[in-house]
């Protein structure tokens, strides 16, 4: 690994955001709007908001994340840069740290803002520190980063990227307690849930919104996001080919 | 062969892509310090050569030995250098700033990146942002890229096309420059009048080396004067 290639990675990709506007809106502006538009759906600011406000502190920038660089780490693929940085002396964690780092920074922003208007402004209750919902949140947008860049093998084009959402996404958002507690779920359905990664993106928020004092639960469903991130990027640099067909 | 050690030797060489040969028992030598062509109809297997010396076509059956170490070597990485056909650069980013990435991934210091973009003549665009660029603009861009660090050898993909006579002039010059300095060019072209620029040339057909010969050598063995009429004659009309 060399730091100065992670580093100038990590400055090309937010070189490449900047020059796109839209994206960075969709990653720092369209969570706290959609957080807003939560909390007016339901029109007040009491324990019905806090169960689903607080868990989408984790889950939106989950979903952000995994759009923009399962996309972002598609285009290195089909590009031909890609190609050109591996035919180099990159290491491939080199690469995928780079963009690590970058998106681990917006990652950091986006729980910040987030947290600032939904504890702030909008009156989320959190009965738990304030800075594990910070940890949690940011977390879960690197957990989405993860596995956005690990995904990316798995797609040729970004139209085939865009069906994660429906394939991938939506499934995990359904099953991981948002909606419903999954307790209460038909059982083949609770055991699918404890294979979704997004399950521990809402159980460790969920934890914080109960509990008063960080326990080993939150502290196990941290691990747990934290363990999956790790895995997807381990993963996402075995899908890096330096030679292909 | 007039080199004792060549920048590139190949024996018995075969591919396989999605099944199928596409290059059968290739064997050839690039001298070191030589401008070589590579030519051939369309599909005849002249990208899938190029990779395979860049290291980065896999399923590769054979001998392919670059500077001296198996094709693909790490230590390869920083003295070979590949430009891709299809300009194989970031087009959301500006001139600069890619060609600085990828100096940065190289090692290379910020003078080479002033050094790349004067040999291409983009040093007066270097802020603008390469998705506004035309497409021979573009592939300069990528052929800067491939000039950081002055590689060893230079594996270049039909680097001219889209480019204009000047242009292509120009760049020619800068391919001789650079081979007078020392690195081996690899070129491949589908124009007949770049193919008089090399030292030696290298014709593929169906995936088999059909000539291995030097401009002069294939006038002299076909009688054509025009190097164009010379590759017809060799390669056949139902080439393509």
């Amino acid at each position: 690994m060399t730091p100065t290639i992670v580093a100038g990675t990590a400055v090309r990709v937010l070189q490449q955001l900047r020059g796109d506007p839209r994206t960075v809106a969709l990653l720092l502006v369209v969570p706290v709007v959609l957080l807003t538009v939560v909390r007016f759906v339901i029109n007040d600011d009491g324990p019905v908001f806090d169960r689903f406000g607080l868990p989408l502190l984790g889950i939106f920038p989950l979903i952000l994340m995994f759009a923009v660089t399962s996309i972002a780490m598609l285009r290195e693929r089909t590009s031909g840069t890609l190609e050109r940085l591996l035919s180099m002396p990159l290491a491939k964690l080199d690469l995928l740290l780079g963009y690590a780092l970058a998106f681990g920074a917006i990652a950091v922003v986006q729980a910040v803002l987030l947290f600032a208007v939904g504890v702030g402004l909008l009156g989320l209750d959190v009965a738990g520190p304030l800075w594990a919902v910070v940890v949690l949140s940011v977390a879960n947008g690197v957990l989405g980063m993860a596995m956005g860049l690990l995904l990316s093998a798995f797609a040729s084009t970004e139209f085939q990227a865009m069906q994660f959402m429906p394939a991938f996404v939506i499934p995990q958002l359904l099953l991981c307690g948002l909606a419903v507690a999954r307790a209460d779920m038909a059982q083949p359905l609770h055991w699918v849930s404890w294979a979704m990664p997004m399950t521990y993106a809402f159980n460790g928020l969920d934890e914080l919104r109960a509990t008063a004092t960080v326990d080993g639960q939150m502290i196990g469903d941290l691990a747990i996001v934290v363990a999956i991130s790790l895995a997807a990027l381990a993963l996402g640099a075995i899908t890096l080919r330096r030679r292909t067909p | 062969m007039d080199t004792v050690c060549p920048a590139v030797r190949i024996r018995d060489l075969t591919v396989v892509r999605g099944g199928k040969r596409v290059l059968h028992e290739i064997g050839l030598d690039i001298a070191a310090g030589s401008v070589t062509g590579l030519l051939g109809p369309s599909g005849s297997g002249k990208t899938t050569l190029i990779r395979t010396i860049v290291g980065v076509q896999a399923h590769v059956r054979g001998e392919v030995e670059v500077l001296g170490r198996p094709a693909g070597a790490g230590s390869l990485r920083s003295r070979v250098a590949y430009v891709t056909q299809a300009p194989s650069v970031y087009d959301d980013l500006t001139i600069d700033e890619n060609v600085r990435y990828f100096a940065r991934v190289l090692g290379q210091p910020a003078q080479a990146v002033d050094a790349a973009l004067d040999t291409v003549g983009l040093h007066d665009h270097a802020d603008r942002r390469v998705s506004e660029l035309s497409g021979g603009q573009r592939s300069r861009v990528s052929l800067a890229t491939a000039l950081l660090g002055g590689p060893d050898l230079l594996v270049l993909d039909e680097p001219t096309v889209g480019l204009d006579p000047v242009l292509r002039a120009e760049l020619w010059d800068t391919f001789d420059r650079l081979a007078d300095d020392g690195a081996t060019l690899l070129i491949s072209s589908h124009v007949m009048d770049e193919a008089d620029r090399c030292e030696r040339i290298f014709i593929l057909r169906e995936g088999r080396l059909a000539v291995d010969d030097t401009p002069e050598g294939m006038r002299e063995r076909t009688g054509c004067d025009r190097l164009e009429a010379a590759f017809l004659a060799l390669v056949g009309g139902g080439a393509r």
